[in-house]
């Protein structure tokens, strides 16, 4: 098939440019517009060629569609086949968009905001700074060990104990001196095995059955524990600061026994958990 | 003409009312330039070393190190700001819309749900993003408007309604709304990262219910995005599970992350990150549920106002 061109006036019939359906090579010529949602049915006649101004008859056509279909009809009475039939057509496909345009308005309309180049771009950069600053995982960290003090988690670890017993120990310090000589010594290890082993000897002192019980559970804890762990990402996991039984041996032959007088601990009242 | 002066002086005298920019040859103002700034360095340079040198001179006596500026330093002062023991801010969050929640009276249930036809990023992230919230449902919608599916929610209980908006096929947009007549705050989502893209070698969320940290929200405005957020857990964690979601405020963007930690030691907690990631900018806080017309704003983000200064802040 041949390509055709459009017609570029606006009152043509059908849209191609030919010449049947020239409204300027056709000295008697109709076509159906709307307005503002209303159709007209525009005629020309050879009457009127000299009248430029009076040129296009207007007929507004009724709402309903069969009774415009018959306005057509009886204004174009005795008019040529082809220029009815085109006029009819076009007329019911006038309304059908305009149906469409009145459904589309009922639903919600995708209102499309632009992006501002320069803005989306500042953004991001100040994302990026922001996110370094921020600093994430410390924070986190910091806020669960944090919690941890402030024993949100109860008893489900037995850390609590240690907080409890490192003041303690800073009490001693203050008081004893050359225990603290000796202390100096040991903390150039690490700072939680000196803690352990206190905790584990003084317990040893007292409630030998109940720090069997405790130690195998925590121990088997650490077990499933350390399989996570290994998982887990790379932190400077030091090698001692998991078990406690095995602190058990070196622990007694380095430190001399300190009497620490424990008193009985209350249960942690429920806190209020951060929100 | 002559390209290159012979090598500079130890200390090149300009007249006083010499400014390097005066010079029209772009050669020459350009040599000049440097010689400037190398000056300035050198110059430099030697105001820091006499500085060590006096800070170690005087020993224990030296002043203390002075604090770098930061930005979170040079910050604006917010009137906002929330004291902890304001009461009146105490007073409206116990009359406020969470009440309920924070009294342990609702439980939340979350819808989660997208704009028109998501594509695969957008559905992906929905689906992991329930997994990390605990009692959501996701919900696909086929055109249906926002307005009609508000008081469905609301028939069926739900406490919250998360909407993800998304702008070629990737999510960039969130909505959250808390149900029964709650706020609605509008934000912009950025720098979104699915499970497979995090880096670690772990497993899945599971069912347990995360804890929630809340970092730095200081201002008012920040207290009841904050609340909102908490208003999206159930209120018991559950400790045995281990996990964390973390909100974390900085500069005005929040940033998301779900991780699970272990307490190696007591002083030591070791965080492995699971769960999808991004960052939101609040855009804007409505005072009803979602009515993007009639709606009453709190608050708006307006750029020509609100991001003159590099040290203000609002959440």
């Amino acid at each position: 098939t041949k390509t055709q061109n459009f017609c570029r006036n606006e009152y043509n019939l059908t849209g191609l440019c030919n010449r049947s359906s020239c409204p300027l090579a056709n000295s008697q010529y109709a076509t159906v517009r709307e307005e503002k949602g209303r159709c007209y049915l525009y005629m020309k006649t050879i009457e009127r060629a000299a009248f430029p101004r009076r040129l296009w008859e207007r007929v507004l056509l009724s709402k309903n569609n069969e009774k415009a279909l018959e306005e057509i009809d009886e204004n174009l009475i005795y008019w040529p086949r082809f220029i009815r039939h085109k006029c009819k057509q076009r007329f019911t496909k006038i309304t059908q968009y305009l149906i469409r345009i009145r459904k589309l308005t009922l639903k919600r309309q995708r209102k499309l905001v632009p992006l501002r180049r320069k803005i989306e771009r500042r953004e991001n950069r100040r994302e990026e700074k922001a996110l370094i600053a921020a600093q994430l995982d410390n924070a986190i960290e910091k806020e669960l060990l944090e919690r941890l003090k402030q024993d949100t988690y109860g008893d489900i670890y037995n850390f609590p104990i240690h907080a409890f017993d490192k003041a303690l120990q800073q009490q001693d310090a203050e008081s004893e001196s050359e225990s603290d000589a000796e202390r100096e010594e040991e903390d150039e290890d690490e700072d939680e095995d000196v803690d352990k082993r206190e905790f584990v000897e003084a317990e040893d002192s007292e409630l030998s059955d109940f720090e069997d019980m405790d130690k195998l559970e925590t121990s088997s804890e650490e077990e499933q524990e350390e399989e996570e762990e290994e998982e887990v990402e790379k932190k400077a996991s030091r090698p001692k600061s998991k078990g406690k039984t095995p602190l058990k041996g070196p622990a007694r032959r380095k430190r001399p026994y300190i009497e620490i007088e424990y008193e009985e601990e209350t249960e942690p009242s429920t806190k209020t958990k951060a929100a | 003409g002559d390209g290159t002066d012979p090598p500079a002086p130890e200390r090149v005298l300009f007249p006083p009312t010499f400014s390097v920019s005066e010079i029209k040859n772009k050669q020459r103002r350009h040599f000049m330039f440097l010689r400037w700034k190398q000056q300035q360095r050198k110059e430099k340079l030697a105001l820091k070393k006499k500085r060590r040198k006096e800070r170690e001179a005087l020993g224990d006596k030296a002043p203390p190190k002075a604090i770098p500026k930061t930005i979170e330093n040079q910050r604006v002062y917010d009137e906002t700001t929330v004291d902890p023991n304001d009461e009146e801010v105490a007073f409206d969050e116990a009359t406020d819309e969470f009440a309920p929640y924070f009294n342990r009276q609702t439980v939340p249930k979350i819808l989660i749900t997208t704009s028109d036809r998501p594509r695969g990023r957008t559905v992906r992230f929905c689906e992991q993003l329930a997994t990390v919230i605990p009692n959501s449902h996701v919900y696909y919608r086929r055109g249906l408007a926002l307005k009609r599916i508000i008081p469905q929610c609301i028939a069926r209980d739900f406490t919250d309604l998360i909407v993800i908006n998304e702008d070629r096929k990737i999510p960039n947009g969130l909505v959250l709304s808390h149900l029964p007549d709650g706020p609605t705050a509008h934000f912009r989502m950025s720098s979104v990262r699915l499970r497979k893209e995090i880096k670690r070698k772990g497993k899945e969320p599971t069912e347990h219910v995360p804890e929630v940290i809340l970092n730095n929200f200081t201002t008012r405005l920040g207290h009841s995005i904050g609340r909102m957020f908490a208003a999206l857990f159930p209120h018991d964690p559950q400790f045995i599970g281990r996990q964390v979601a973390t909100f974390h405020n900085q500069r005005d963007y929040i940033f998301f992350r779900f991780h699970r930690y272990i307490f190696k030691s007591e002083k030591k907690v070791g965080i492995q990150e699971l769960g999808p990631r991004f960052t939101l900018k609040l855009r804007s806080l409505q005072k009803g549920t979602f009515d993007s017309k009639f709606g009453e704003y709190e608050w708006i983000h307006k750029r020509r106002e609100m991001d003159t200064s590099r040290r203000k802040f609002h959440l």
